[in-house]
Formats: structure tokens, sequence, C-alpha cells
């Protein structure tokens, strides 16, 4: 964590994830959940930002080799990069379609795979943007803005 | 005794206390300092949980209590007592004897607190049918567990169910009793044996109540010695009348799985409060689906762990489990029985509202906190991070929060001060004087006979 002055203040953060680490996936929206907690930002949207950012994680696990989280607060809101190396999504609208997945069978017995991750970010952030290529990588960039 | 806000019963004996660190790595929600060389609770943190007193190993918190003497101000005596008490006594005395030896003590009336059961077992279902309300929906059953959540969840406060707890229930039974007696209610004292700290505050400073309605708090320890002096080894009058109301659920509600099993098609019991706090993390998170109903308490074995209790814990749960087989089920025990207005007692089991009391926020200014927050996070990055308690906090995190709040010094960290003074910015013996501030001077002293040498061993 690290902070910035400029005309704002930026608290910084940064995490990095393991492709197929499912017992570790969690820990940065904890660590997130946690600073928030001590900013006193309230509740209902520290659980969206938590939801959102856990959703992006385990895509990150489940799909991709490794990856990172930056995040980055301010004042008035909280911006969420989840950037990994990995497959890249081909179609990224109908990816984003609810009950869409390509999970694998691995992936599904361990109770993830329902398509619902990225309706779910999409449900839970005040803006949403994805950018990937195929064959290289996917980077999620979510905002919640504080009340 | 009127409802005192945030009232905590545990104190620390300057004379017992070692400063030996084991308690403040036990607490929870990091309540507690090493500051010159005692143990110091901060009370706006505390949540009553009781880890500290288990910790100790020179037993040097202790609980303050009611006089007991206090109950000759009034005609009718009333005990109000959880059922584990039951349980701590030696299999060869009764309940019959038992409830003797309350009243040889002092007391008039004599009242377990689990009776009658089925109103609050209603109460509760009443709540969970409403489906407005967040599910999963968490007991308010344990004190400390609800504490803990006002403090370090407070997003979770609205999960909580808003009824009250079994004393409360037959606090308010055992005065409609005695009035119905013909007694006059300021002639009726009712004084609570608690089996643990958690409840002596939310008797004394109930949540979202100006006053209690208990007169005295006596620890369950404490009457326990004084029953045994008084105890008689032959079989006493009969008074099962007083246990009409009891119910096998009643018997086993304070014990875990006591409430789950009752609530909600699915439903989880935890006790002990790290497990607790584990769970929590991961409810706040979202991760936990479908659940209907969460029973959670801070001790292991729930009550019958209590830090006042006498038995050992899982004697207590075979002893309990025994008894309440040979009482009926809640649902069996009639209306007529309960004599009182059953409506009106509901009533009084519904609690307005629960607030959240958040515990570790930096402040109300978000720009402030967040640049104190980032300096705590700097300094965190000179520090060992070997979490030893040395510098009087629970670990590295910690004290460098307590810095940034002006709690506590970087010389506080010894690790810190060595390097000093190898870069001959301090001398050794500067260095050696703020240990010496921070544990007291005698701290290091070879002397086999100092605090924490002699039999108080760990
Ligand atoms: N970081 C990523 N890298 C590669 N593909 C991804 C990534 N994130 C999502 N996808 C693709 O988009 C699909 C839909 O993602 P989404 O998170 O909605 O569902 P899911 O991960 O399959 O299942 P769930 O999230 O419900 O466990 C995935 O199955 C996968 O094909
Ligand atoms: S589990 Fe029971 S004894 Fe332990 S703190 Fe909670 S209410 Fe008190
Ligand atoms: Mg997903």
């Amino acid at each position: 964590m690290e902070g910035v002055w400029g005309r704002l203040f930026i608290l910084k953060l940064i995490f990095s994830i393991q492709g197929g680490d499912f017992t570790h996936a969690g820990h940065p929206s904890s660590e997130v959940k946690k600073v928030l907690k001590q900013l006193d930002i309230d509740g209902k949207t520290i659980k969206n930002i938590v939801i959102a950012l856990y959703e992006a994680e385990v895509n990150v696990v489940a799909h991709a080799w490794r990856g990172t989280v930056d995040v980055e607060i301010d004042e008035s809101k909280i911006t969420i990069l989840v950037s990994d190396e990995g497959p890249g999504i081909p179609d990224i609208e109908q990816a984003m379609q609810a009950g869409f997945s390509t999970a694998s069978k691995q992936v599904r017995e361990m109770g993830f795979g329902a398509g619902m991750g990225l309706p779910n970010m999409k449900k839970n952030t005040d803006e949403l943007y994805i950018e990937s290529e195929v064959g290289k990588g996917t980077t999620v960039k979510m905002v919640n803005n504080f009340s | 005794m009127s409802g005192l806000p945030n009232y905590h019963a545990l104190k620390v004996d300057a004379a017992k206390c070692i400063g030996c660190t084991h308690c403040m790595k036990a607490c929870p929600t990091e309540a507690i300092r090493v500051i010159d060389g005692l143990a110091v609770i901060d009370h706006e943190r505390c949540v009553d949980c009781g880890q500290c007193h288990r910790s100790c190993p020179t037993q040097a918190f202790y609980v303050e209590q009611d006089d007991l003497t206090k109950i000759r101000a009034f005609k009718y005596r009333v005990i109000l007592f959880p059922s584990i008490m039951i349980g701590q006594f030696p299999e060869k005395y009764n309940e019959t004897q038992i409830y003797s030896g309350l009243k040889k003590v002092g007391f008039t009336h004599v009242f377990e607190v689990e009776q009658p059961i089925q109103l609050l077992l209603d109460s509760v279902n009443e709540y969970l049918r409403n489906e407005e309300n967040p599910k999963p929906a968490i007991s308010t059953y344990c004190p400390a567990i609800v504490r803990l959540i006002q403090g370090r969840y407070p997003s979770l406060t609205e999960n909580l169910i808003l009824r009250k707890a079994p004393h409360d229930l037959a606090a308010h039974f055992a005065i409609e009793r005695l009035l119905l007696e013909g007694a006059q209610r300021e002639e009726i004292g009712l004084f609570y044996a608690t089996p643990c700290i958690a409840k002596i505050a939310s008797v004394k400073s109930p949540v979202g109540e100006r006053e209690s309605i208990v007169d005295g708090i006596v620890n369950m320890n404490h009457l326990y010695n004084e029953v045994m002096k008084v105890i008689s080894e032959v079989e006493a009058e009969d008074n099962s009348e007083q246990r009409q109301n009891l119910s096998e659920e009643g018997i086993l509600w304070s014990q875990t799985r006591g409430e789950s099993g009752h609530f909600g098609s699915r439903s989880i019991a935890i006790d002990g409060i790290h497990n607790v706090v584990r769970f929590l993390e991961r409810l706040e998170n979202d991760q936990v689906k479908g659940v209907d109903f969460l029973e959670l308490r801070a001790c292991d074995q729930s009550c019958a762990g209590g830090i006042l209790l006498t038995g050992n814990r899982f004697l207590t749960v075979e002893k309990l489990e025994r008894r309440a087989k040979r009482y009926p089920s809640a649902k069996d025990i009639s209306e007529s029985t309960i004599r009182v207005d059953i409506e009106e007692l509901k009533q009084k089991l519904v609690i307005d509202s629960i607030s959240p009391k958040p515990l570790f926020i930096f402040g109300k200014d978000r720009v402030k906190a967040m640049e104190k927050m980032t300096r705590a996070q700097r300094i965190v990055c000179s520090l060992p991070g070997i979490d030893c308690g040395a510098c009087g906090a629970p670990n590295c995190h910690a004290l460098a929060e307590d810095m940034v709040n002006g709690k506590a010094k970087m010389s506080d960290c010894i690790f810190l001060q060595q390097m000093w003074e190898d870069e001959g910015k301090i001398t050794a013996r500067k260095a050696l004087q703020n240990v010496q501030k921070k544990w007291g001077k005698d701290r290091f002293k070879a002397d086999c006979n100092k605090r924490g040498r002699r039999n108080e061993g760990f």
C-alpha cells in the first residue's frame, strides 16, 4: 500500500493471483474489505465491491494462468484493475451472458462455473470494462463510487 | 441497578498481572495492550468474550459482581440461573437438593431461565418467517457475539435476530408469576447467576434498552461455592413445582446446537470466538449461500465453557444431556401451567433495533483516514513482522496503527531499537531505559522470586 499526494489523495494496494490456486482465492478481496471498513465506507458498498472483486479473482484462478490486482482508492471511489495472462475471451458479449461458461469439469466440481461471475460483476459495480486479447490475457476494470 | 452504558465487569489485578502478553494475543478485537508492564483493556473495543481471562496464566483477571447481601432488601428474592449451573454440581446432589441449597443461601424463589422456552421458540420462528428479515438470521443469544458483530462486522448487524435471550424471558416470567402471587413490583428483587462476563454486560447495559430489569448479578462460581457450603446431603422438600415449565429444549438451549436444531431448514452452529471470526469473514464476503439460521457462541462448548463455571465443560455437557432426557418436550407443556399472559410476555421478547458500532475505523474524515492508513502501512514496512508483542501491542500491524493514532512510538519496537543502536542513533543506555519504561524496571533483573517466576507456572 502506498499513498500518493496529487490533487487527490490516492491509496494503492497491489496483489498477485496464481491460476489454479482456489484455496487462496479471496485474499485480495478480504484485504480490500479490511481497508474499506477502516475507512468507514458503508456496508452495502463494501459488499458490492467484495463480491465483484472475488468473482474477478476466481475468474483468473479458474480461467487464466496468473494475474495481478491493482486497487486505487480515492476520496470518492475505488478503482480495481484485474489483469491476467491467460487464454483471453474471444467473445466478450457472449461471456457476459448469464449462464455462459466454458469452465472445465474440474472447476465445476469445485462449485464454480455457473456462468454467473461476469453478470455478478456487472451487477455489483458502477462501471465495468473488459479488454481481452485471445492467447494473451484479459483486463477487467471495475469502478465503485462511494456514497 | 441502572443500565450503565458499555459496562464491563472484567478488571485486571495489578498485583497479579505479570504483563506476559498471553491475553493480548488471545483477544479477538485487539483490545489489550501492555502498558508499564501491565495488561490494559480498551473498553471501547472489548466485547466481553473472556478470552483474556481464559488465557491468563496468573489469574490476574477478575470479575466484579454485586454483593449478595443486597438481596436482603427484598421480600421476594429471585435467583435466575441458566440450566448449565445444575450441571456444575457433583452427581450425588440432585436438582431438588440444589434448589433447596439456593434457598438456604437466601433466595425465596428459584427460576431456571430457559422457561417457558416455547415462547422464545415461537417468537424467533415468527421473526424468521418474515421474508424481509435478512438471511442468514443470526442468533442474539450470546452477547459477546452481538458485540463482536456490531464492532467488527457492522454490515452484518442487520442479520441479528431482534429477539431477547432466555434470561430476559425468565426475568419477565418471574415478575409476572410473583405479581400473580400477590407481590408488589418493588418487593421483588431479581438476581442473575451468570456463566460469563458477556451476560453481565448484556444484563447491566442491555443492547437497545435503557434499563436493566435485573437488580443484581452473582458470578456462577461464587454462587456455586455458597450453595456447596449449605447444601444438604439428605433428600430435601419437594420443589419440582418450580420446574414445571422446564423442558428438554430449554435445558439444552445454552449448549452448542441448542438453538440451531429448531430454526430454519439450513442452520449452522459454531462455538469458539475465533471459529466464529473466521466464519463471519466469509459471511461478510457473501461466500455463504442458502443458510437460514446461525447459532454463534463465543465459548468452546457454548455456555458449558463459560469462564465463570466450575466444572469441566465436557462433563457438564454430558450431564445436561442426560438431564434433558428426563424432561418433557417444550410443546407438551400446557399453556395453563404458564399461567401468565403469554402474548404480553412474547411482546417483551422483541428488541426494537440493534445498531452497528464499528470499532476498526480511522476516524470519520475519509482523506485523513486514508493518509493515516498509508502511514501505518509504511511503518509496517520498517517493522520486523515477527509479531512478538514486546512492544506491548499484539502484532506489528497493531503497533503501526497505534503509532499513527498517537498511542505508540517507533522506539517501542525492540528490534528497531537494536538497529538504531547499531547505527549509533541511540545509546545502549537509552535503549534499555526505553524497554524498562515499557516493562518496568525490575523486569530484567535475575530474580527467582519475581512475579511470574514463583509457581505461577505457564
Ligand atoms: N479472466 C478470464 N480469462 C479467460 N476467460 C474468461 C475470464 N473470465 C471469464 N472468462 C470466460 O467467460 C466465461 C464466463 O465467465 P463467468 O465468470 O461469467 O462464468 P464462469 O467463470 O464460467 O462461472 P462462475 O463465475 O459462475 O463460477 C467463462 O466461462 C470463461 O470462458
Ligand atoms: S457462549 Fe455462553 S458463556 Fe460463553 S460468552 Fe456466550 S453467552 Fe457467555
Ligand atoms: Mg467466473
